[in-house]
C-alpha cells in the first residue's frame, strides 16, 4: 500500500480552515446591505439550519448513526433553557449551555438502548423515541403541555438574548453558532475519533477488530451532536419566543434537521452548509409565495426537490464542488 | 372497572390490531424483498382512502364495491413507484441506504401536498354505504359494523397473501429475497418480481385504506399516525415476516386499546411505544425477524 504523506492531510485541512474563514468573512459582512426583514430572516434560518444539521452530521454522517429524533434533543435544549429563564431567571447566555447538557444527556440516554440495533431498526428506534418524548411534552402541565411556553420579554439584552426589532444580532449569534458546530466537526475531522467514528460507519466489524470501540465511539459521537443540537433549540427557542412539543418536537422536525446534511452531502464538512443554503430558501419562498393558498404546492416542490436530489446527486450536491476543483486540478496537472 | 368495558376494550383493539397488522404487512413485505423501508407508507393508505372517497362520492358505489377497483389501481401505482423511482434508487453507487429514505420519504411529502391540491386539508368522511353508522350485537358486545366488516376482510387479506406465497410466484418472490443476484441464473427477472413486490405492498395497504375509510376520517394527513404505527408494528415483529406484522399487529392494537383504559386517550400510544422500545432491547431483531 501506498503511503499517503502526512502533509497532503493536513495541507488539505489548513486549506478547509481557510476556506472556512473566507466563508466567514463574507457572511459577517452580508447582512449590512440588506434591510428587508424576509430576507434577513431568510438568511438567518438559512444559518441556523447549517448548523443544526452539521449537529445531526457528526452522528449521523460522520460515525453513520442515522437519527431521526433529533427534533427531541433539540426541544429539550429549548424547554430547559426556557424553564432556568422563566422560573429562576437564570439568563439564557447560561441557559443555552444548559439546555445543551440536557440535549447530550438525553442522546446518552436514549444511545445507551438504541445503539443495540442496527440499520432500520435503529432509524425506527431514534423517531420513536422522538415520538414518545413529544407525547409526553404535550401532556405535562408544569411545563405548559400543548398550549406552550411564551418567554417573556424584558428588553432588548444580549445577556438574555432578546432583541425584539433588530435582527442583526441574531444573524451573528446564528453566524456563530453555525461557524461554531462547523470548527468542532473540522477539529473531529482530523481526530483519532474521526477516523473511529468513520471506521465505525464504513465497517463496523472491521472497526472493532482493530481496537476501535464501536459502542463508545456512537455515545461520544451522539453526545456531541445532542449537545449542539439542544443549544440550538435553546437559541431557536429565544428567536420565536415562543415554545411548544408541536413546532418544537415533531417527526418532520427531525427530518427537517437531516435533510440539509443529505442533501448537501452526508458526512461533508460543507455538506450540511450547502445544502442549507439551497434547501431553507427553496422551502421558505415556496411556502410564502406557493403554501399560502392551502394548496399544497409548495410541500410538492419541497418533496420533488428531496427525491429529485437524492437520485440524482446521492453523494450529496457538494459533490458539484469537487467536481469542478477536480476538473480544475486535472487542468493544471 | 367492570368486565363489560374491558371485553369492550380488548374486543376494539383487536379489530384495529387487524388493520394495523395489514398496513403493516404491506410494509413488510416490501422490506423483505428488497431492504428498502417505505416512508411513503403511509400516504399510499391516504390515497387509498382519497380513492375509496371520492368514488364513493362521485358514483354512489358502496365503498365495499369498489374495493377491487381501488386494489387494482393501488397495485398499479405501486408498480409505477418502483419503475419510476425505486429501481433508480437501488441503482446509486452512494449512500444508497440513506437515498431510499429519502426518496420514499420526499415522495410522501410530494403525495401530500398533491391530495392538498387536490382535496384541500379539511377531514371528510364517507356517509353512506352498506356498514356506515351500524352496529352488530354478539353476546351482549356491541360492535360497530364497518370495523367488523373491516377486521373480516383484513384477514381474508391475510390469507390471500399467505396462498400467495405458496403459488410458484411465492416462491419466485422468496427465491429474490433470499439472493437477488443468484435468481437470475434459473431465468427471474429479479426486476419484474421487486415490480410487483411493489405492486402486491401497496395494493395491501390499499385494502387496509378502503376498509378504514368506511368509519375513519380522510384527510391528507391521515397516514401519518398510522404509518408510525406501521413501523413500530413492523420493527415489533421483525421486519420481512408477514407472521411477525399479523401478531405484533394484533398486540400492537391490544395494547392501544388497554392504554386507552387506564391513561388519558391522548397518551394512548404510549403504551405501544414502550412495548416496543422494550421488545426490540432483548430482541433487536423484533419477534419473529430474520437476521
Amino acid at each position: 500500500m501506498e503511503a499517503i504523506p502526512d502533509n497532503a492531510i493536513t495541507r488539505r485541512r489548513r486549506n478547509e480552515l481557510r476556506c472556512a474563514l473566507a466563508v466567514l468573512v463574507v457572511l459577517a459582512i452580508l447582512p449590512l446591505p440588506i434591510s428587508d426583514v424576509y430576507t434577513q430572516n431568510l438568511i438567518i434560518l438559512t444559518l441556523f439550519y447549517a448548523g443544526l444539521s452539521q449537529a445531526w452530521n457528526i452522528l449521523g454522517g460522520t460515525c453513520g448513526q442515522i437519527s431521526l429524533g433529533h427534533a427531541f434533543y433539540f426541544g429539550v435544549g429549548a424547554y430547559t433553557s426556557t424553564m432556568l429563564f422563566t422560573h429562576l431567571g437564570i439568563p439564557p447566555t447560561l441557559g443555552m449551555f444548559a439546555g445543551g447538557a440536557m440535549g447530550g444527556l438525553m442522546a446518552l440516554l436514549i444511545g445507551w438502548p438504541c445503539f443495540r440495533l442496527s440499520g432500520h431498526y435503529y432509524v425506527i428506534a431514534t423517531f420513536v423515541v422522538g415520538e414518545i418524548g413529544s407525547l409526553l411534552f404535550l401532556n405535562w402541565d408544569w411545563i405548559g403541555g400543548a398550549s406552550g411556553l411564551y418567554i417573556p420579554f424584558h428588553g432588548e439584552s444580549w445577556i438574555n438574548l432578546q432583541f425584539r426589532t433588530a435582527k442583526l444580532p441574531w444573524h451573528y449569534l446564528f453566524l456563530t453558532f453555525a461557524a461554531a458546530t462547523w470548527l468542532v466537526a473540522w477539529l473531529i475531522d482530523g481526530s483519532r475519533w474521526g477516523f473511529a467514528w468513520r471506521a465505525v460507519r464504513d465497517d463496523v466489524v472491521a472497526a472493532r477488530s482493530l481496537g476501535v470501540s464501536v459502542f463508545r465511539s456512537k455515545m461520544a459521537a451522539a453526545v456531541i451532536s445532542g449537545f449542539f443540537t439542544g443549544l440550538g433549540g435553546a437559541l431557536y427557542g429565544q428567536f420565536v419566543g415562543y415554545i411548544d412539543p408541536d413546532s418544537m418536537m415533531t417527526g418532520s422536525l427531525s427530518v427537517l434537521i437531516s435533510l440539509p446534511a443529505v442533501l448537501g452531502g452526508v458526512g461533508t464538512l460543507w455538506g450540511p452548509v450547502v445544502g442549507a443554503a439551497i434547501l431553507i430558501p427553496v422551502r421558505e419562498l415556496s411556502s410564502t409565495f406557493l403554501g399560502g393558498s392551502g394548496r399544497g404546492v409548495d410541500l410538492m416542490l419541497y418533496g420533488a426537490m428531496i427525491v429529485l436530489v437524492a437520485l440524482a446527486r446521492p453523494q450529496g450536491l457538494v459533490s458539484l464542488l469537487a467536481l469542478v476543483r477536480g476538473g480544475r486540478n486535472a487542468r493544471t496537472a | 372497572m367492570t368486565a363489560d368495558i374491558l371485553l369492550q376494550a380488548v374486543i376494539g383493539g383487536l379489530l384495529m390490531g387487524l388493520i394495523y397488522a395489514l398496513v403493516a404487512a404491506g410494509l413488510s413485505l416490501i422490506f423483505g424483498l428488497m431492504d428498502v423501508v417505505n416512508f411513503a407508507h403511509g400516504e399510499l393508505l391516504m390515497v387509498a382512502m382519497f380513492a375509496t372517497f371520492s368514488l364513493w362520492q362521485l358514483t354512489g358505489l358502496d365503498p365495499l364495491m369498489v374495493l377491487p377497483l381501488v386494489v387494482v389501481l393501488m397495485f398499479a401505482l405501486g408498480v409505477a413507484i418502483y419503475h419510476g423511482l425505486i429501481a433508480r434508487a437501488l441503482t446509486v453507487q452512494f449512500n444508497r441506504g440513506m437515498v431510499q429514505i429519502f426518496v420514499t420519504f420526499g415522495l410522501g411529502i410530494f403525495i401530500r401536498g398533491l391530495a392538498q391540491f387536490f382535496y384541500g386539508g379539511e377531514f371528510r368522511s364517507i356517509t353512506g354505504g352498506m356498514v356506515a353508522n351500524r352496529t352488530v350485537q354478539m353476546a351482549g358486545i356491541y360492535v360497530p359494523l364497518p370495523q367488523f366488516a373491516a377486521s373480516l376482510v383484513c384477514l381474508g387479506a391475510f390469507a390471500l397473501l399467505l396462498v400467495i406465497s405458496r403459488t410458484e410466484f411465492g416462491r419466485a418472490l422468496e427465491a429474490t429475497r433470499e439472493d437477488r443476484d443468484a435468481v437470475a441464473l434459473i431465468g427471474i427477472n429479479r426486476d419484474h418480481i421487486f415490480a410487483i413486490g411493489w405492486g402486491l405492498g401497496a395494493a395491501t395497504v390499499g385494502i387496509a385504506g378502503v376498509m378504514l375509510a368506511t368509519f375513519y376520517y380522510v384527510s391528507p394527513n391521515v397516514g401519518a399516525n398510522f404509518a408510525t404505527i406501521a413501523y413500530v408494528t413492523v420493527a415489533l415483529g421483525g421486519f420481512g415476516s408477514l407472521g411477525g406484522a399479523l401478531v405484533a399487529g394484533l398486540l400492537i392494537g391490544e395494547i392501544e386499546a388497554l392504554t386507552a383504559l387506564v391513561l388519558e386517550p391522548s397518551l394512548k400510544q404510549v403504551g405501544m411505544f414502550v412495548v416496543y422500545l422494550a421488545v426490540v432491547l432483548f430482541r433487536p431483531r423484533g419477534l419473529f425477524g430474520r437476521l
